[in-house]
Formats: structure tokens, C-alpha cells, sequence
């Protein structure tokens, strides 16, 4: 398994992170840790600011205080772009992808800064051999292969939600989010894709969020929970399983 | 001196308001549907030519209520049969769709009234000065014009404060991403507000069209500033277009009563090489002549320094 | 590796890697190369040449144009400014090189304007895409105007509201080439049209041509795969400065005229008429248009006085139903090409085709007529349409027009209806087969 033992170093540290819309507070000082190489889960009611946590860590919304330090080094106020490019990558909760583009090119448009092509305007994109393996490195993953030249918007509802995680995948950055990646997918499918994301997170870093109790008891070596913006626990699959405040807050309400 | 401030100060004031008038409806408009109605100045136009065919029959005052009326209808035929088919495109096409409006009024009118400015009179019950200050005569025609905006613009604040649909549009104004879930009646409310947008930029048009010169150009003229003054002001905010509506108003007509250059200040530029020939086309330039660049100078500076505008909270 | 793409059998036309043979990567422009190269001998009167001038230069500022609108999404209203700086440099560039004084032949001049247009682009572009969307339209909108109502003002740069003229056939002179005769001037724009159609196209097939593509489609998921959307922006707007500079310059050395109207409003319009209704979803779009529309602008300029109206219609018709121009219409019959039902469906086309005609001449009557009317009037009522003669205000050919505008709109909605049929039933047989 991993080495999500305590004394990891920090990959990514949430520090007194709050949020408010006008006079709503969201995300009520949230204070995480999470360890390098661990797969970390964040469970909690609809509502709770699961997503809204994401959009803070990913730079989608600024905090309205607090601070998040990405690899010990601060990240407060940067851009998404900025970001990424120091090794975060996201999916979305609502797919969020380029829907008239192909699914090749969906995936390939997401490998290319890694790869350092960056603003090239005069290297044939098509010639670039380590990202055309790249991408389709990607495709096999997802198995989108045999969907490659469709556009994404007209692939099916699972097959979009794929795509959408192949786009985190793509950037092969040290840390990944994924908001609820298995939203809305049938068993199987859903089956395919927690044996993918244990795969890809082998050497990564995972902060998920998921609400499939299996899935992330199974997965998960730390699971934190987040009510009304706050976090009650965060602790190993086992002791939150055990934890009277969670059981009363969350998962009395949706287990029993 | 003092003469030349108080009449700028006036005139500022009244095409600043008219100015408003337009940019009102604009902002509502973009605000509700999310369009930014490049045709905004042709409805002006349109208002105009139609008081003044009207004005021809009837006399002013028809035109001053039938014209907006009439414009009022083709932009909710306008919306219904145009915009509405081309929202499933996207905003682009939208904005597109308006264009190509502008560009099919502007050769409608031409078709029908020409390219050269048409006969438009003040009425003859306000042609005469209202006052006199520093012996300098004021038509009464553009107190008239200037009273009528400021009159129309409490009337719409009273609207969007106590109506049902002023809620709506209040409510659209806050917060343009719930304008969706109004309800199954949110085509007829568009259709409204699109129709009374347009309206209000034809009374300005039957106001300016004696005034200033009512000639197939004046879309293509006042457009573009139209649209300085919502970007200036702010996207989607109705205080911003007030402010940059007074604001682009005074500016104007404060740069057109000044007759100075630098030429007139520092002396003029004692050089004949080539550069010199172009540099002094800047040094003699008058500050009246800069006039119609200023708006223009404006929209440059308001976005490097603040890209949301004056009281703009939205990106987009 | 992955160990899945071993196993997964790659599809058909799944990218391998194995770059296009010559042919295929050379072919089409050879083919284009000729075919520019051929053009002068079939079309040889002078009118069709200087047509041609017109044309290609236009391509190369529609396709300059279709970098911003149809690649990345970015509607601009102030594109002409490039166009006309870039004509006004490389003519003011002209005139200081007069009488074969500087030791650059003509043919390089386009690049003056290229630069310029490069050069402007990046400083206005600084300020533009700062913002996208709407707010974008607008600013492009304002600095087209900020730069014409400038333009006014630097009479000693810009000539004021008559312009700057030159000479093309005083700049030093190569292999005896005077660029006097206008065949020469074709060749001058041909072989630059054919240089930035490529260089356009290929800047499509890059990792930035990608990108651009990617943020018109969905500008917030770009910042989350690394890429800065307003850099990506940036870059496209300069590099459209730069081709449509080079359009400006050679539509000086063309006309050898510029004018400070050619960098306003309308001329920033006309291009967004030819990248439309040319087809903006498409590399070859703009050129189909702007071939299209200088053809019928040159046409109906001399058939009607009120021409442009029927300009702004058929813009907004295409707005409306046929978002992607020329060529996404085009395009559309691929598919039913490589199900072998073209042959079913056209029969239809021609059905929706003919009341659509009867329904344009009921309308261009009606326009005409009113025109007629209302500024001809002067001229008296008389007037022929198809060699017809009439009176403007009798009331048979006001019937005649709304019978047949009323008639033939009403058979041609229904009968598109029977095409859209026609091809839906047409794409369905063609899969089950
Ligand atoms: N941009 C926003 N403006 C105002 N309220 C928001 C915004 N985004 C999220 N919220 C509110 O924050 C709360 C948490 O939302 P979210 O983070 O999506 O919850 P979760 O993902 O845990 O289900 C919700 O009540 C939602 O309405
Ligand atoms: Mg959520």
C-alpha cells in the first residue's frame, strides 16, 4: 500500500481556510494535512462545502482567509493555471470538459504543458511523438480508445465522466482532486473506475471526494469529514467507522 | 469663462442624460438576457426617422409617443422571431445577430430616407429661447429634452421599485444568474424588457433628432459610445451607466467649448525634419479636436486600471 | 508504459505516429500553388485580374480574422485597424524608399505591413484581452474607433479624409519586374496569399493552434490543465495583427491608396461578413467567403443601388440558420457522400431551392420598389427588374411581390422542412447499411 504512515512529509497543508459568499460562511476554518503518497478522502452531506474546499485548493475561488501550501510552499491567491503547473491537477463534480473538441484532442490539449509544449506555435502537433503516447497512454486508461474521434459532448453520460478524470490524469501532476468521480455511473462502471483511480494514485498523492461508503472505505487510507464547512474528524477508515460525532453528524443518517 | 462652463455643464448634463436613457435599456437588456444589443443605436435611429415621418403628418408630440411605440413593437418582433431563434448558437451569435441588425437598419433607412440628413424641426411650441444667461440665449427645446430624461428616469425607478416586473429586472440586475429559473413566463418578460429598452432609446431619438442631425449615420456615430458608457460604467450595472453617462456627457462637451492646443501653451515646435512634420500634428491639435477620441481614451484607461469598470462586479 | 494500449486493437485512423506520406502533406498546396499560378490565363481581362487582387488579399485578412472568431472563440469589432495600419505603414514605408532609393524590392513590403500590424497588435492586444466575451467585443469595438478618430487628427501621417497615396513601380526594381502591369501586382498577392494560408493552417496543427481551440470551446477548463487564458489570447490577437497587416499592405501596393476609412468600423465589419458567411467552423471557410463576398459585392454593386442590404439579409439568415456559413453546409453532406445518399437527398435541395428563389425575387422586388419610391423617386417611378419594365407605385407589381415573397417563403419553409427529413432519413439508411 501506501506510506501514509504520520511521518510523511506534507503535500498539501489547509490552514484556518474559510470562505464566505456575502454574509454565508461555507467553509468554516478548515484545518488539513495531508500527507504525501496517501489516498485522502472528504465525505460529508450534500451541501457541506465538499466542492467548494476543492475550488479553494484548486484556485477556482480565493479564500476569503487562510492559507494553503502545496509541497510546503504557499499557494494562497494563485491562479488555476499557476497551480497546476506546481503539480495539482482537478476533475469536476459536473463534467466539465471541451465538447466540441475529439476525445483525442480533449486529452491531448491536457498533456501538453506538462509536456513543456506550452504556447508552441510552430511545432506540428501531430509529429510530437511523446505526446501522442501520452495521450494515448490516457485513452487505454479510460478506455476511450475506440472513442477517439468523437466529440466529447456527444459521448455518453459515464464516458464524458471518464473523460473528465483522463483530463486530471493527462497533466500527470503529483496530486490529484477528484470530485466525486463516480457520481452517476453504474456498477460496473464504477467498479472500473476505483480500480483505475487505485492504479493512477499509486505514486500520487489523492484528495477525493466520494459518497459511496464502499468505494471510499475501500480506497481510502484517511477519510476526513466535512459538515456545515467544518471538519468533525479526520482519521483512518476504521476509527471514522467508529466515531460517535460522525455516526451522529453523517453517517447515522445515511448507513443505518 | 464662466459662460462657457455653465452651457458645457447644461449640455453635458442633458446629453448625458440621453445618453442614459439609452444606456439604461442596454444595461437592463444585457443584464436579463445576457446580450449586449449592438442594434441599441439603430432603435435610436429608428425613433428618430419615425418621429420625424410621423412629425411630417401629425406634428411632434404624435411622433414623441408613436414613434417609441411603433420601435417598441418591431424590437419585440425582434426578439421573438430573431434572438430568441438564435439563443440555442450561443452568445456569439447573438452578438453577431445584432450586428448584422445594425448593418440592415442603417440601409433600411437609407433606402427609404437617403444618406443625407432629413428636415427635422423643432416643434414651433418650444422654439424659443427658455432663458437668457450671460446674453447668451438657451432653446427651450433642449431644457424640454433634458427635463423629459431626468422625468423619465424617475419614472423607471419607480417602476423597477414597485412593480412585479421592476422586482424581476432589480432581481436580474443582482443576480444575472438566476434570471433562469423565473419561471415559464421569462420569454414574454425578455420580450417586454427588450421592447421597452428599445423604446426608451427611440425617445431619446425623437428628443435628439431635432437637436443634433437626424441622418442615417447617427447609429454609427452614437453606438460606439453607447458602449464605451456600459463597458466604462460596468457591465450590467444601471449606477455605472449613470455615472459614465454624466461622466462621457460632460467630458464631451466640455472638450469641445476648449480651443487650446499645447501649440497654444508651450509655443510651437521649432523643427522641420520629417518626425517633426508628424509631431507637430500632436502639439496643434486643438483640445476640441481630440473630443471624439476621448470616450475612446477613456475605455483604455478605465480597463488597464480597472478592467470590471467603474462599478462593474461581474467578469463577463 | 500503460499496459492497456498493447492490448486495446487500435481503431481505424487512430493516430499512429507515421507522418503523411508527401502527397498528402504536399499535395494540397501544390495543387493550390497551380491552381493560383493557372488563374490569370483563364480569367485574363482586366477586370477579372484586378478581382483577383481584391480576392486574395482578402483571404489572407478574412482568414487573419477567423485566427480570432472561428479558432478561439474571440469576436472582435476592430480587426481593420491591423488591416489599415498595416497598409499605412507599409505605404508611408513606400513613399520614404520612392525613386528606388532603398535597396528593398517591392516584393518584400507585405512584411512592413506584417509587421506593424505584429507590432500594434501586441499593444492593443494588451488591453484587449485582458477581457474575453462581450466586454472584449466592446473594447475591440472602441479601440477601432480610438484609431479612426486618431487617425483624423495625424493628418500628416494618415492624409486626413483623402489619404496618403504611392507609387508602386518607384521602389527598386528586381528581375524586371515594374509591377506595373496589374497581372504582376496578381502574383505579388498570390504568392504571399499562398505563404499565409499555409503558414495560418499550420499554426492550426500546433500545440498553441490546439489550445486556441480548447478555450473557445471552454475558456475556465484551460486554466485547470496549466494554460493562462488571457496569454493564449494575447498571442492569437497578435499573430492576427501580423496577417492582417500583411493584408494591409498589400492592398496598398494593390490600390496604391490608403485611406483612413479602410481601418474603420465597416471595413472591421465586411471582414466579419466574409469569415462568416464563409463559414468561421472552418479552416476554409474564410477564403470560400471572402471569394464569395468580394464576387458579390463587385456584382450586385452594379445590379442594385441598396446592394448592402442584401448583404446585412443574407448575414442574418446565416445567423440564424446557418451558423456554419458556406462551408459548414458543405460540410454537412460529407457524411451522406460517404454513405453514398447524396443522390437521394439533392432532388430536395433543388425543391427548397426553387420557392426559395421565387420568395428572393417577391423580396428584392419589394425593395426595390420601395426605394424606387422613396430616394429614385427624383428619377421618376419607371424601373425594370429582370427586364421587365413597371411603375414603382402601380399596384400589380406590389401584388405580384407579395404573392410571390408570401407564396414562395411559405413552399420553401415547408419544403426545407421535407430536405431536413430527407437528410435525417438519409443518414439513418446509410448507418444501417
Ligand atoms: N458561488 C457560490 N455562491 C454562493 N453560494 C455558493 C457558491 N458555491 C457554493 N455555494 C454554496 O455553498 C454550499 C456548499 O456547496 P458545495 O461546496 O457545492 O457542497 P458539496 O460539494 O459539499 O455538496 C452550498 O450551500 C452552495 O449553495
Ligand atoms: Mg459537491
Amino acid at each position: 500500500m501506501s506510506n501514509a504512515d504520520q511521518g510523511g512529509t506534507a503535500a498539501l497543508e489547509l490552514e484556518g481556510l474559510e470562505k464566505s459568499f456575502g454574509p454565508t460562511r461555507i467553509i468554516r476554518g478548515v484545518d488539513l494535512t495531508i500527507v504525501r503518497g496517501e489516498r485522502h478522502a472528504v465525505i460529508g452531506p450534500n451541501g457541506a462545502g465538499k466542492s467548494t474546499l476543492f475550488h479553494l485548493i484548486s484556485g477556482h475561488y480565493r479564500p476569503t482567509s487562510g492559507r494553503i501550501r502545496l509541497d510546503g510552499r504557499d499557494i494562497t491567491g494563485l491562479s488555476p493555471e499557476q497551480i497546476n503547473r506546481r503539480g495539482l491537477a482537478r476533475s469536476f463534480q459536473i463534467t466539465n470538459i471541451f465538447p466540441q473538441l475529439s476525445v483525442w484532442e480533449n486529452v491531448r490539449c491536457a498533456t501538453l504543458w506538462a509536456m513543456g509544449y506550452r504556447y508552441n506555435f510552430w511545432r506540428d502537433i501531430d509529429g510530437l511523438d511523446d505526446v501522442r503516447l501520452r495521450t494515448e497512454e490516457i485513452l487505454g486508461q479510460i478506455n476511450l480508445i475506440e472513442r477517439w474521434d468523437m466529440p466529447a459532448g456527444m459521448l455518453a453520460y459515464a464516458e464524458q465522466r471518464a473523460l473528465e478524470i483522463g483530463l486530471a490524469l493527462a497533466s500527470d501532476a503529483d496530486i490529484l482532486l477528484l470530485d466525486e468521480p463516480m457520481a452517476g455511473m453504474s456498477h460496473a462502471e464504477s467498479q472500473h473506475m476505483v480500480e483505475l483511480i487505485r492504479k493512477v494514485s499509486e505514486n500520487r498523492t489523492l484528495l477525493m471526494i466520494e459518497h459511496d461508503m464502499g468505494v471510499v472505505f475501500n480506497l481510502a487510507d484517511r477519510i476526513s469529514v466535512l459538515v456545515y464547512g467544518e471538519i468533525i474528524a479526520s482519521d483512518t477508515p476504521e476509527r471514522i467507522k467508529a466515531n460517535a460525532d460522525v455516526q451522529r453528524a453523517y453517517l447515522g443518517t445515511e448507513v443505518a | 469663462m464662466a459662460e462657457i462652463l455653465f452651457f458645457s455643464a447644461v449640455n453635458g448634463i442633458t446629453y448625458g442624460m440621453l445618453l442614459f436613457l439609452m444606456a439604461s435599456g442596454l444595461t437592463v437588456i444585457f443584464s436579463m438576457m445576457g446580450v449586449l444589443n449592438l442594434a441599441h443605436a439603430s432603435f435610436y435611429m429608428l425613433g428618430a426617422f419615425f418621429g420625424f415621418e410621423i412629425s411630417r403628418h401629425l406634428g411632434f408630440w404624435p411622433g414623441l409617443v408613436l414613434a417609441p411605440l411603433i420601435v417598441a413593437v418591431i424590437g419585440m418582433g425582434v426578439e421573438r422571431y430573431g434572438l430568441r431563434t438564435v439563443h440555442k448558437h450561443g452568445h456569439v451569435a447573438e452578438l453577431l445577430f445584432t450586428f448584422g441588425l445594425t448593418f440592415v437598419i442603417q440601409k433600411l433607412v437609407e433606402m427609404v430616407w437617403g444618406k443625407l440628413p432629413v428636415d427635422y424641426l423643432v416643434p414651433p411650441s418650444l422654439d424659443f429661447p427658455a432663458f437668457t444667461i450671460f446674453a447668451t440665449e438657451y432653446p427651450a427645446f433642449k431644457l424640454f429634452g433634458l427635463l423629459a430624461s431626468i422625468a423619465i428616469f424617475l419614472a423607471l425607478m419607480l417602476v423597477i421599485k414597485r412593480t412585479r416586473i421592476g422586482l424581476i429586472v432589480q432581481a436580474a440586475l443582482t443576480h444575472p444568474e438566476m434570471v433562469g429559473m423565473l419561471g415559464h413566463n421569462v420569454d414574454r418578460i425578455f420580450m417586454l424588457v427588450f421592447g421597452v429598452g428599445v423604446g426608451l432609446a427611440a425617445v431619446a431619438g425623437v428628443i435628439a433628432g431635432p437637436a443634433l442631425v437626424t441622418q442615417s449615420n447617427m447609429a454609427g456615430l452614437l453606438g460606439p459610445i453607447l458602449f464605451v458608457v456600459v463597458v466604462v460604467g460596468g457591465l450590467g450595472s444601471l449606477g455605472g451607466a449613470f455615472v459614465a453617462s454624466l461622466l462621457i456627457g460632460l467630458v464631451q462637451t466640455f472638450a469641445v467649448a476648449f480651443n487650446i492646443s499645447l501649440a497654444d501653451v508651450f509655443g510651437p515646435v521649432a523643427a522641420d525634419s520629417g518626425l517633426a512634420l508628424y509631431l507637430d500634428d500632436i502639439w496643434s491639435v486643438t483640445v476640441a479636436q481630440v473630443a471624439p477620441v476621448l470616450p475612446y481614451l477613456l475605455l483604455v484607461l478605465i480597463l488597464i486600471f480597472r478592467p470590471r469598470g467603474l462599478m462593474g462586479n461581474r467578469e463577463s | 508504459m500503460s499496459d492497456t494500449s498493447d492490448t486495446v486493437v487500435r481503431p481505424a485512423g487512430f493516430p499512429s505516429g507515421a507522418a503523411p506520406g508527401p502527397l498528402r502533406r504536399y499535395g494540397p498546396w501544390i495543387v493550390l500553388a497551380l491552381l493560383l499560378l493557372v488563374l490569370p490565363r483563364v480569367f485574363s481581362s482586366g477586370l477579372s485580374i484586378s478581382t483577383m487582387c481584391v480576392m486574395g488579399t482578402m483571404i489572407i485578412f478574412a482568414l487573419s480574422y477567423n485566427m480570432l472568431l472561428g479558432q478561439s472563440g474571440l469576436l472582435s469589432f476592430g480587426h481593420a485597424v491591423f488591416f489599415g495600419l498595416g497598409g499605412f505603414l507599409t505605404a508611408q514605408m513606400m513613399n520614404m524608399m520612392a525613386g528606388g532609393e532603398g535597396p528593398l524590392p517591392l516584393m518584400v513590403y507585405p512584411l512592413v505591413g506584417g509587421l506593424a500590424g505584429l507590432v500594434f497588435g501586441v499593444i492593443f492586444g494588451a488591453v484587449a484581452t485582458r477581457r474575453a466575451g462581450t466586454a472584449f467585443a466592446m473594447i475591440t469595438l472602441g479601440i477601432g474607433e480610438l484609431v479612426t478618430s486618431s487617425a483624423l487628427i495625424l493628418r500628416g501621417f494618415f492624409g486626413g479624409e483623402t489619404g496618403i497615396t504611392v507609387d508602386r513601380t518607384e521602389i527598386h526594381q528586381v528581375f524586371g519586374l515594374s509591377f506595373g502591369p496589374q497581372v504582376q501586382v496578381y502574383y505579388l498577392i498570390a504568392g504571399w496569399c499562398l505563404v499565409s494560408v499555409i503558414a495560418m493552417y499550420a499554426i492550426t496543427r500546433t500545440p498553441f493552434g490546439r489550445i486556441c481551440n480548447a478555450v473557445r470551446d471552454n475558456p475556465q477548463r484551460v486554466n485547470f490543465v496549466g494554460y493562462n487564458t488571457t496569454v493564449v489570447r494575447f498571442i492569437a490577437f497578435s499573430l492576427a495583427g501580423l496577417f492582417a497587416g500583411i493584408a494591409g499592405g498589400l492592398a496598398s501596393i494593390n490600390f496604391e491608396i490608403m485611406n483612413s476609412a479602410q481601418m474603420g468600423a465597416a471595413e472591421s465589419g465586411s471582414v466579419i461578413l466574409m469569415a462568416y458567411i464563409g463559414g468561421v467552423g472552418n479552416f476554409a471557410g474564410p477564403i470560400i467567403g471572402a471569394i464569395v463576398v468580394t464576387y458579390l459585392h463587385l456584382m450586385l454593386s452594379d445590379l442594385s443601388d441598396v446592394w448592402e442590404l442584401y448583404f446585412g439579409l443574407l448575414f442574418i439568415s446565416m445567423v440564424m440558420y446557418a451558423p456554419n456559413g458556406i462551408a459548414g453546409v458543405i460540410m454537412m453532406q460529407r457524411p451522406l457522400i460517404r454513405r453514398g445518399q447524396l443522390l437521394r437527398v439533392a432532388p430536395y435541395y433543388v425543391l427548397a431551392l426553387i420557392p426559395g428563389l421565387v420568395a428572393l425575387a417577391g423580396l428584392s422586388m419589394i425593395i426595390e420598389m420601395t426605394h424606387q419610391l422613396s430616394i429614385s423617386a427624383s428619377e421618376g417611378l419607371g424601373m425594370t427588374m429582370m427586364g421587365i419594365a413597371f411603375n414603382a407605385d402601380a399596384l400589380l407589381p406590389w401584388l405580384t411581390a407579395v404573392v410571390l415573397l408570401g407564396g414562395g417563403g411559405w413552399l420553401g419553409v415547408r419544403a426545407a422542412r421535407l430536405a431536413r427529413e430527407a437528410y435525417g432519413a438519409a443518414m439513418v439508411r446509410g448507418r444501417v447499411q
